[in-house]
């Protein structure tokens, strides 16, 4: 046998260079390889790409359109990030999105007589309550009773959506319509659009306050560096004297009530009624931006941003050449599976050395 | 180098292994080593902790692969990809860390891995040969006990029975009294000279120079990865051992000043706990440590040590009795409450309890203080960051930036750590638990060092440790533990050594004032 | 005394039970697997989907629906040792990389199958689902004949596999090192044991197991492939194992009772009760929540479950 071996070496620092260079590589390689899928479905590549990134990006509709979507998913990508942060692995943004649309809804339907500025701040904080509140559930099951919360959290989204649903087919039914959506939000509540004739919303300024506020707490505030101690290790993080458990629940309200938001945008930004499609799925796609932005503020919203146009970008695909749209869920695992080797070769190295 | 003129070899090596090379990230931990096993002998390797024993161990019993270097058992040379190959040639080791099945039984720990079983488990049958073997080498345990059933002590014995079972003929035990009392140890002793006297070829990896010179024949003395010498245990002393083993004098006792005791700091009356199988750990415990006195507590690792320094800083909860700390009573404290009363803890098990491994340098050292460094919501960063900083300088923590990984520390760096956040705080009562296991001799002096230095300034210090040595040459009182229980309190001042060994191993108790 | 109509009512609804318990017999035994050797699967429910998918597309296109479970099980396989090449080679974190194998099959499930398929406007493709096999004699028991021994032959295969898998785990060699594994990887490497080819065989074993449970979904309960087929089982399986406490012979009653209880929830939407039907729908989620709450305390999870093992670190 020639005389040559590969040897995989821990790396003693992990390389800072290849942790920026990571999510960027794997990105591209994830790129390339769902070349393979849509070539299968019978489209050049090239032209699907080509059709992708004119879709999200190429006029002002379609970057309206992206912006709309980048929107929810910021703020589900700092929702899982933080919750990440303290090792709380909550996957249940979507549900917690949904909780958040659906009492923030309810505020606004009945917001009629509140002038906007008073609204919708009120709205906001509905939302987040109704968000937050989902995620206590699983937090709590998780510092009493030891569950674990992938489980919780996950089925905890099954449960939220079917619990809308029944609310929505039945007693909150739109009457004026009789399709399943609750009645019209009150004008007050409207979020403003920014651009005109487009869906560009106001929420990207909550989403955006909401990304800088992540940034603060990680880096600058006491909160965040017992959350960074919790999620490196939270044994020693109690006996230093850090209230593991409260700081759990603490960060999971937070988390769902960030997605709260996500849902708040999503119905006085885009849909008026609180509806049971409000999400094509943000919460899960949260998880895979706050993988790929390596749960730091700035990763989190370039992600966000590049799922955004991915999204976006495949539905106009999509409507272009044909190819079925599920290849944007394809591409998100894809992505987060590349990124998974790229974060090997950062903590090794691999080298080929003489036998 | 030392080398003795070799008297004439009757049998050939049953081991031979020559010029290996390991390295890990940063530390080169064997260094062009040779090492010789000859038949029917106990060989000892010698060194202290960091210095490439078990580094070595590893790579001759197929768990670690060598850089560079050759290994022949038998005269032929062979490579080992796993352990595998090695148990094949019929090499077996014993590690310091057992390597043991909690949720199996004896049995099923034994026929592990075994391939003469074919595809179906015969547990009669391996059950016979257990008891047989057990019988045999006087090493009591039944097959199908749980491990996590049993003692420490007892976990080494199936262990060694393991070995054994796959017919080893060359055993390599990895310090294996660190978890027996005196009398265990001398058991132990006895049954390695009924297996050499079988023909079986033994390493004896360990630090402690009594043992080397009692129970081995020749000795190979690694220091930093490089073999400093290989001699016959008839031509060398205990005084040569230790110079070489270090590089130069070793003082074998620290300067004690006088003792100035004060008032009691922490009261601990009658207190019990149950460790995590829900079993009692901790059966009436008292004690007292005084400002200016250090207490030791003696007793072999899994008596109750950790749960009791757990139940201490409110990591565990106390069954009955009561903790009073500085005159409060603290029974029902939580962890947050026993760091606001100024205690220290200096953790059994520092990677997993002491420090958060993943952060940086700077946040592991602010890890106390951070509140203090606060404003309101905000950290104050630049104030964390020179107060680390000086932490850092002042106790030496060896790091090129506190910004990197705590996890590129080396283990002696670590141990300074955490002693500098924990002493920065000037604790009133400081828990220290096997402060100095695995650590270099000169971390091991800075850090008994520094503890001492508590006492002076008229603190109180809980010393934990297993390495009576160390609190025979720290302590001003010595309790020693066995089974959950305080069975004895003596002066460490002409404390009978004997005495006290025998109470470690249960075989005395004291009578106790209530 | 139970009128007629009662009683074809309970045989009925106990015999579904038997059908919805299929996909997460398989589907948990083959999780139990991969937790055994310390392996979260996160991936299980793309697992079951892709499946479903492959299976129907090879049962559809060849015409022979057997073909199309071997299909699927090699697929799943194959996925399996796809997330063993994350988890054991890389060391990936398990759940990140679960859910990122879930997300890329869930979506690839479904691509796959709308480029396969032409739409022939209106009604979706499907196949002619497997019958039942009635076992002779057996089947002609009153009540229990009907529910166990009149089945569909997956089901009977899904049986055996349970006391089977019992056996490998517990009375093997392969069994005693896939537990020293999941429990302690540094004692069974010490041991001798190929700690990383265990962990890919199991979750081959699970890939495959759950893909098969998938392909059940479409070729033997519905006869097509479509939107949310899995509906989630592949979470609730995961929570099964935890439920069952990593007990094959557990999950076989476990899985039943799950199934009983969507096989209860579906007749009642048919009689038409006037509750709102999400609220039945609803029903296996919250069921698991509360299973997994009852359970958590003594719970005992294999001890190296979802750590990664690297010998040299």
């Amino acid at each position: 046998m020639a005389g040559f071996k590969i040897t995989v070496e821990r790396r003693l620092l992990p390389s800072k260079k290849l942790e920026i260079a990571a999510p960027i590589l794997s990105i591209l390689v994830a790129l390339a390889i769902s070349a393979i899928p849509i070539s299968q479905g019978g489209v050049n590549p090239i032209t699907g790409y080509y059709e992708l990134f004119y879709g999200a990006l190429g006029n002002k509709l379609s970057l309206t359109e992206t912006f709309a979507m980048f929107s929810p998913l910021l703020l589900c990508g700092v929702a899982v990030a933080l919750a990440f942060t303290c090792k709380f692995w909550n996957i249940g943004a979507e549900g917690q999105l949904y909780c958040g649309g659906l009492v923030a809804a309810f505020f606004a339907v009945n917001a009629g007589g509140l002038p906007a500025p008073v609204a919708i701040p009120l709205m906001l904080v509905a939302g987040f309550l109704g968000g937050g509140a989902w995620a206590a559930v699983p937090a709590v099951l998780k510092v009493k009773l030891k569950v674990d919360e992938v489980v919780t959290t996950l089925l905890g989204n099954w449960v939220m959506y079917y619990l809308v649903s029944a609310i929505l087919f039945g007693p909150w039914r739109n009457p004026k319509t009789g399709w399943p959506e609750s009645p019209i939000i009150a004008d007050s509540t409207f979020y403003p659009i920014l651009v005109p004739g487009s869906r560009f919303h106001f929420g990207i300024v909550v989403s955006l306050l909401i990304a800088v506020a992540f940034y603060i707490i990680l880096k600058k505030t006491k909160w965040g560096f017992e959350l960074l101690a919790i999620g490196g290790n939270p044994a020693s993080s109690q006996a230093m004297g850090i209230s593991v458990a409260r700081q759990i629940v603490l960060a999971a309200i937070v988390s769902g009530g960030i997605a709260g938001l996500a849902g708040v945008g999503q119905v006085a930004g885009i849909h008026y009624h609180m509806k049971t499609d409000l999400s094509p799925g943000f919460g899960y796609t949260g998880v895979v931006i706050a993988m790929v932005g390596g749960l730091n503020p700035i990763g989190v919203v370039l992600a966000s941003f590049l799922m955004a146009v991915v999204v976006q970008g495949t539905q106009a695909m999509h409507r272009a050449t044909g190819v079925p749209w599920a290849l944007a869920e394809v591409i998100q695992g894809i992505i987060l599976l590349c990124l998974l080797v790229g974060i090997f070769f950062t903590k090794y190295r691999v080298r080929r050395v003489k036998a | 180098m030392i080398e003795v003129a070799a008297d004439a070899q009757t049998q050939p090596n049953v081991i031979e292994m020559k010029g290996i090379v390991k390295t890990f990230p940063g530390v080169v931990a064997n260094d062009h080593v040779d090492f010789s096993l000859e038949k029917g002998e106990i060989h000892a390797l010698l060194g202290e902790n960091g210095a490439g024993k078990s580094t070595l161990m590893n790579v001759l019993y197929g768990l670690y692969r060598p850089d560079a270097g050759e290994i022949r058992v038998n005269e032929t040379a062979v490579t080992f990809d796993s352990p595998r190959d090695a148990i094949a040639l019929k090499i077996g080791m014993i590690h310091q860390h057992f390597m043991l099945v909690q949720a199996m039984t004896v049995t099923d720990n034994v026929i592990l891995g075994l391939h003469t079983q074919g595809v179906l488990i015969d547990e009669k049958t391996a059950e016979n040969r257990i008891t047989e073997l057990a019988e045999r080498y006087g090493l009591k345990v039944d097959p199908k006990n749980f491990i996590w059933q049993l003692s420490v002590g007892e976990q080494q014995r199936v262990e060694i029975l393991k070995a054994l079972y796959r017919e080893a003929n060359v055993l390599i035990l990895d310090e294996p009294t660190a978890v027996l009392t005196p009398p265990e140890t001398r058991d132990l002793f006895v049954i390695l000279r009924k297996m050499r006297s079988e023909g079986r070829s033994i390493v004896y990896i360990s630090h402690k120079l009594e043992e080397v010179m009692d129970v081995s024949d020749s000795i190979t003395v690694l220091r930093a990865g490089k073999v400093v010498a290989n001699v016959k245990k008839t031509k060398t002393s205990k005084a040569e051992l230790a110079r070489l083993m270090v590089g130069r004098e070793v003082i074998f006792r620290l300067s004690k000043s006088e003792a100035k005791i004060g008032a009691p700091v922490l009261e601990v009356e009658r207190l019990s706990a149950l460790n995590d199988m829900k079993m009692p750990t901790l059966k009436n415990v008292s004690f007292a440590v005084r400002e200016g006195e250090i207490l030791g507590i003696a007793g072999v690792s899994g008596n109750g040590q950790r749960e009791l320094a757990e139940v201490l800083v409110g990591l565990r909860r106390a069954t009955g009795g009561r903790l009073v700390i500085g005159g409060r009573d603290v029974t029902a404290a939580t962890p947050r409450e026993i760091v606001d009363m100024n205690v220290g803890f200096i953790p059994e098990d520092r990677v997993g309890l002491g420090l958060v491994m993943g952060l940086p340098i700077l946040s592991n050292a602010i890890m106390k203080k951070y509140r203090d460094l606060s404003k309101g919501l905000l950290l104050d960063y630049s104030l964390a960051s020179d107060y680390a900083g000086g932490l850092i300088r002042e106790f030496d923590v060896k790091t090129p930036n506190m910004r990197y990984p705590t996890k590129t520390l080396s283990g002696g760096n670590l141990q300074k750590l955490i002693l500098a956040r924990e002493l920065a705080r000037d604790p009133r009562l400081l828990i220290a638990a096997q402060p100095t296991r695995g650590l270099d001799v000169g971390a091991t002096e800075y850090i008994r060092s520094k503890i001492l230095e508590q006492r002076s300034l008229g603190r109180a210090v809980l010393l934990i440790s297993e390495d009576l040595d160390e609190i025979l040459s720290l302590s001003d009182r010595i309790a020693v533990m066995y089974e959950g229980e305080i069975v004895g309190i003596v002066p460490a001042e002409g404390a009978n050594v004997e005495e006290i060994g025998l109470m470690m191993a249960g075989s005395r108790r004291m009578e106790l004032a209530s | 005394m139970t009128s007629p109509t009662e009683l074809v009512m309970i045989t009925s609804i106990l015999a579904m039970a038997f059908r919805m318990a299929a996909p997460l017999i398989y589907g948990t035994i083959g999780e139990a697997f991969a937790e055994r050797c310390g392996v979260l699967n996160l991936g299980i429910e793309g697992m079951m989907l892709m499946g479903a998918s492959a299976g129907f597309l090879v049962g559809y296109g060849t015409g022979d629906l057997w073909l199309g479970v071997g299909a699927a099980a090699v697929v799943g396989m194959m996925l399996g040792l796809v997330m063993a090449f994350f988890t054991v080679t890389l060391g990936a974190q398990q759940h990140v990389a679960g859910l990122g194998m879930t997300i890329a099959c869930t979506g690839l499930s479904f691509y796959i199958y709308r480029i396969s398929i032409v739409d022939v406007g209106g009604v979706p493709p499907h196949v002619k689902p497997f019958g039942t096999i009635p076992i002779p004699y057996l089947s002609d028991i009153p009540v229990l004949g009907d529910v166990i021994f009149n089945q569909h032959a997956l089901i009977y295969i899904g049986i055996i596999l349970v006391p089977l898998a019992a056996f490998i785990l517990f009375k093997t060699r392969f069994g005693l090192s896939i537990r020293a594994v999941g429990e302690n990887p540094s004692a069974a490497d010490t041991a001798g044991i190929n700690v990383f080819r265990i962990r890919y065989l199991c979750l081959a074993i699970a890939g495959g197991l759950s893909a098969v449970g998938g392909a059940w979904l479409s070729l033997s309960q519905s006869g097509m492939f479509l939107p949310g087929l899995t509906q989630g089982r592949g979470w609730v399986c995961i929570a099964l194992v935890v439920f069952c406490n990593w007990s094959p012979l557990r999950i076989l009653g476990g899985a039943l009772l799950f199934g009983g209880i969507d096989a209860l929830q579906l007749t009642m939407q048919g009689i038409g009760w006037r509750v709102p039907y999400q609220l039945f729908l609803m029903m296996p989620y919250v069921l698991t929540i509360i299973a997994l709450v009852a359970v958590a305390r003594r719970a005992r999870a294999p001890a190296a479950l979802l750590s990664s093992y690297k010998r040299e670190d």
